[in-house]
């Protein structure tokens, strides 16, 4: 990454992006690959099939960064979007699903002391720490969607509750899990970071 | 569905936990719903904290570079700054399935534009659920006429030679009638036609000179009857 992109805004990329440069799109894989990685792996258990997950979702990345508006949504929650859609939909199609709770997820090798693992892990912590604040059944209905690809039907056959049901405990759940985070921000969530 | 049951999806959406109907349902309604767009985009930044919570490991090296080739290749395909005045999408490689996706995906973030309401209305014509698809003969293409005769055409074609475009035309009886031009420049282009396609009409696909003619001067390179 060109020196001077490193302090660059993640919005200030996309906008980059979306006049073609390419340093600009290495420089987001560098802020957001790992996460991206992370996410596909956890829903897909696959490494091939997260590697795909994150090409192609940076490759939507650079084919709409024109259309991303700055200010409405965080750079970060867009690009995840595209993420978690492939992966989701790859899951579904390879029927792959898993829905072991987060605790059991399997461990990877990290490279600890990093400043890139410090800053996921400090960030990881909260994240969990805030999941396991909500309602129990809240947190299941968000981890088997978000993480297990099921769809809102299918949990509620796999559950025995009616989908309304459903549907009000990942509402509910986002919402409160919003507020929690919001109620625990002690720091503002950075919207850039560097990984050197 | 009503308004309100698609209000209803919106954690689902942002959850990613609509099956293939409900959320062709939902970005159809997403085109046209401010309010949903606005309530979607804070899910979109709670539900985006949840990936978080993810033991990250490194990517293996080599995805890096492959993203960057891939970018890279296609950007030679695409003029870079070029306005899309002619509702043509460079789209890359993709299916038209994943067409639909890269248009939808995102919508959310992004703001009202009169491309971008004419991107949503390429969106909602793909995406609607009752659209009929007919293969067009003679190339590779095909048209998606929804009920209202609102249609689209998919093409995987050459690029145009220099001067010339590739025209659309949707027929009245016997008389072709001009519904909109595109470059083949990209693997598969989303036109939207200009010209509504009634039950039985027939669409042809010609080359002629940059910017269009009133009536077609070449045969079709591919055609169909819807």
């Amino acid at each position: 990454m060109g020196r001077e992109l490193a302090h660059l805004s993640d919005e200030a990329l996309i906008a980059l992006v979306a006049r073609r440069d390419e340093a600009a799109l290495a420089a987001l894989y560098d802020r957001f690959g790992r996460l991206a990685y992370g996410l596909a792996l956890r829903v897909l258990r696959d490494k091939s099939l997260a590697e795909d997950a994150v090409q192609e979702a940076f490759m939507s990345v650079w084919r709409t960064a024109d259309r991303f508006v700055a200010g409405r949504a965080k750079a970060s929650s867009w690009i995840l979007t595209f993420v978690h859609r492939r992966a989701v939909d790859l899951v579904r199609r390879e029927e792959r699903r898993r829905a072991e709770p987060l605790e059991d997820a399997p461990e990877f090798d990290a490279a600890p002391g990093t400043d890139e693992e410090a800053w996921l892990r400090l960030r990881r912590e909260r994240v969990q720490s805030a999941l396991s604040s909500l309602p129990d059944q809240q947190r299941e209905a968000l981890e088997l969607a978000y993480f297990g690809g099921f769809t809102q039907s299918e949990l509620a056959e796999r559950l025995g509750l009616p989908i309304g049901t459903i549907k009000s405990r990942m509402f509910s759940g986002l919402a409160r899990l919003r507020e929690i985070l919001d109620e625990t921000e002690t720091e503002p969530w950075p919207t850039t970071h560097s990984t050197t | 569905m009503a308004n309100d049951a698609l209000h209803d999806l919106t954690a689902g959406y942002a959850l990613d936990a609509l099956d293939a109907r409900e959320r062709a349902e939902y970005e159809q309604h997403l085109a046209t719903c401010e309010q949903c767009r606005d309530d979607l985009a804070r899910m979109q930044d709670t539900v985006g904290s949840l990936a978080y919570a993810v033991e990250s490991p490194a990517p293996p090296a080599e995805l890096r570079e492959r993203i960057l080739t891939e970018a890279r290749a296609e950007r030679g395909n695409v003029a870079p700054f070029r306005p899309r005045r002619r509702l043509t999408y460079a789209l890359g490689a993709v299916a038209a399935a994943a067409a639909v996706v890269a248009l939808a995906v995102g919508l959310w973030a992004s703001s009202i534009s009169n491309d971008l309401e004419q991107e949503r209305s390429v969106v909602s014509i793909l995406a609607d659920p009752n659209a009929r698809q007919v293969p067009m003969e003679g190339g590779d293409g095909r048209v998606v006429v929804t009920e209202s005769g609102d249609a689209a055409l998919v093409a995987s074609v050459a690029g145009a030679p220099p001067g010339k475009t590739y025209e659309v035309w949707v027929f009245e009886g016997a008389t072709p009638r001009r519904a909109g031009t595109f470059e083949g420049e990209a693997a598969h282009d989303v036109v939207r036609l200009t010209r509504p396609v009634p039950p039985g009409a027939k669409v042809a696909v010609t080359v002629e000179p940059d910017g269009g003619v009133d009536a077609p001067t070449s045969p079709p390179v591919m055609s169909a009857t819807t």
